[in-house]
């Protein structure tokens, strides 16, 4: 609460609240195809994030008058649960969470080839089960993940990471508390191969100066980001593709 | 009748002029159309504006009521930023409750102003933790032309310095209206520039037809010392690192422009 006396965020040895550097991300673990039903899932683990992401489609548009003829249309669901958070959400979507669904659906469909798909619908489903700051970017992470676990073609895979400004200093992937205590957070969406930001927004002050060294901390994280994306995708196919390769090895060899 | 897209043949036009840089309406790529600017026109508002950006015209009308102070901020004023895209300003408004478009229209013009702390919020309190004033901004868009966030940001900045306060006192507990009024206390002046992309060129204050086009937005927020307190990213294309840096330094040097339309120091 902003009455009591604030506490510091960052200590004299530049060390965070939670023992990070300021460039430093908040581990991330990611799951890949964890949900039976959803043609493509995802779960993610950031710091104290928990979320999770299912795609359905490409399948029929309904109600039909949405479809597109040239394209599919990707609708994008950002909910958090009532439990997700210190006090109680009312699992009603509110107007943060339907300008969220916006800016993340804005932010994903770059990537997707949605022209393979005319008059078709892909739906994603974020769901927020813990929050504790930079929820967006690690709802775009994870869903891109997901969208790629659906077999839908992209061009890339979307990574996201937030970065601001915490008593002074330029800081990477913001919690909760150095989100609401600090100067600036500023969450952004990139497509390396295309070195394409397809999400930014910031709210809080910043110099012009700051504004560059801000973007450009939070596309550094974003690359630590996409590795750990790359990884868990590899973790379900590469390996599980490898281990059947071995299994077909070893069988040839017994004959 | 408008169309409600312009055809093909324009839309490419349109496109092909820019890589040329230029426009269809003849402005340079970072004009901003003719901007008037009319405070006052709503006796009944505590404070209201219109904005007129070319052909865009949107409405903003400020209310206050008293209410309670969020548990977090007991010490603080309200500000609640509502949208309203009017179905009589365009063929593609529909009646309804507020849609996404309206929402995040609202939510610009509410962090522009909440992240630069244009309100002395602290100066709208009555009994701290228990009564504040609420001031209620009402976004009414009236004519969609075209970049309807820097429009509704600059009217809402009219309308606030447009704003007077009732005087009161309070009597045990009570809130009693005294003779008089004084100015909403304002300390800063926040201006949104919009930039389009269009084939890779950055247009400033996009008309509707040059919206239709666009591959992405950008809307940049910027204080009155210059620096950026919010910033909006909007479309399904994308900018680069090195047009997101060029827009901000053309963002900071409009916004100063702009500005200049409505706050008279």
């Amino acid at each position: 609460m902003s009455q009591k006396k604030p506490e510091k965020l960052i200590d004299e040895n530049d060390v965070r609240l939670d023992g990070r550097k300021l460039n430093e991300l908040r581990p991330i673990k990611i799951e890949v195809g964890i949900l039976g039903n959803a043609d493509g899932s995802a779960y993610i683990e950031q710091g104290k994030n928990k979320i999770l992401a299912a795609v359905y489609g490409p399948k029929e548009v309904h109600p039909k008058h949405l479809a597109l003829p040239d394209r599919a249309v990707l609708r994008c669901r950002y909910h958090m649960a009532p439990f997700s958070v210190e006090e109680r959400k009312s699992p009603a979507p509110s107007r943060r969470e339907l300008e969220l669904s916006k800016v993340m659906r804005e932010a994903l469909e770059p990537s997707v080839f949605t022209e393979y798909y005319p008059r078709t619908s892909i739906d994603l489903f974020i769901e927020v089960l813990q929050a504790d700051g930079g929820t967006r970017c690690a709802g775009i992470t994870v869903a891109s993940v997901a969208l790629a676990d659906a077999g839908i073609p992209m061009r890339d895979l979307v990574s996201a990471c937030a970065a601001g400004k915490v008593e002074g200093r330029v800081v990477l992937d913001l919690t909760d508390k150095e989100d609401k205590g600090g100067e600036a957070d500023l969450p952004l969406a990139h497509m390396p191969s295309a070195n394409a930001i397809t999400l930014l927004q910031m709210d809080g002050m910043l110099t012009g100066e700051e504004f560059e060294q801000v973007v450009s901390l939070a596309l550094e994280g974003c690359k630590q980001v996409s590795q750990v994306q790359k990884e868990a995708l590899r973790a379900k196919y590469v390996v599980a593709k490898e281990a059947e390769a071995e299994k077909e090895e070893v069988e040839e060899g017994e004959e | 009748m408008v169309n409600i897209m312009a055809s093909r043949v324009r839309q490419k036009r349109i496109a092909q002029l820019v890589s040329r840089g230029k426009r269809l309406d003849e402005r340079g790529l970072t004009d901003y159309r003719t901007v008037q600017v009319e405070a006052g026109l709503i006796e009944r508002a505590e404070g209201s504006a219109r904005v007129r950006l070319g052909k865009t015209e949107v409405l903003v009308g400020v209310k206050f009521e008293m209410g309670e102070p969020f548990p977090d901020t007991p010490n603080e004023g309200v500000l609640t930023v509502n949208a309203e895209l009017v179905p009589l300003a365009s063929p593609t408004f529909e009646p309804g409750p507020p849609d996404e478009n309206s929402i995040e229209l609202a939510r610009i013009v509410d962090r522009g102003i909440r992240e630069s702390k244009a309100i002395a919020t602290e100066d709208l309190v009555i009994e701290p933790g228990k009564k504040v004033f609420v001031v209620f901004v009402d976004v009414y868009v009236l004519n969609h032309d075209g970049n309807l966030i820097d429009a509704s940001c600059l009217a809402a900045l009219a309308a606030l310095l447009n704003t007077k306060m009732f005087n009161y006192e309070v009597k045990e507990g009570e809130v009693k209206i005294k003779p008089g009024y004084k100015p909403l206390p304002m300390r800063n002046y926040p201006v949104a520039v919009t930039f389009a992309k269009i084939n890779d060129k950055l247009i400033v204050d996009p008309w509707l037809e040059e919206e239709q086009v666009m591959d992405a937005r950008l809307t940049m927020t910027v204080e009155k010392d210059g620096k950026i307190c919010a910033i909006q990213k909007g479309g399904y294309g994308y900018f680069t690192a090195e047009q997101v840096f060029e827009a901000s330094k053309i963002a900071r040097q409009k916004a100063e422009e702009q500005r200049k339309l409505v706050v008279t120091e």
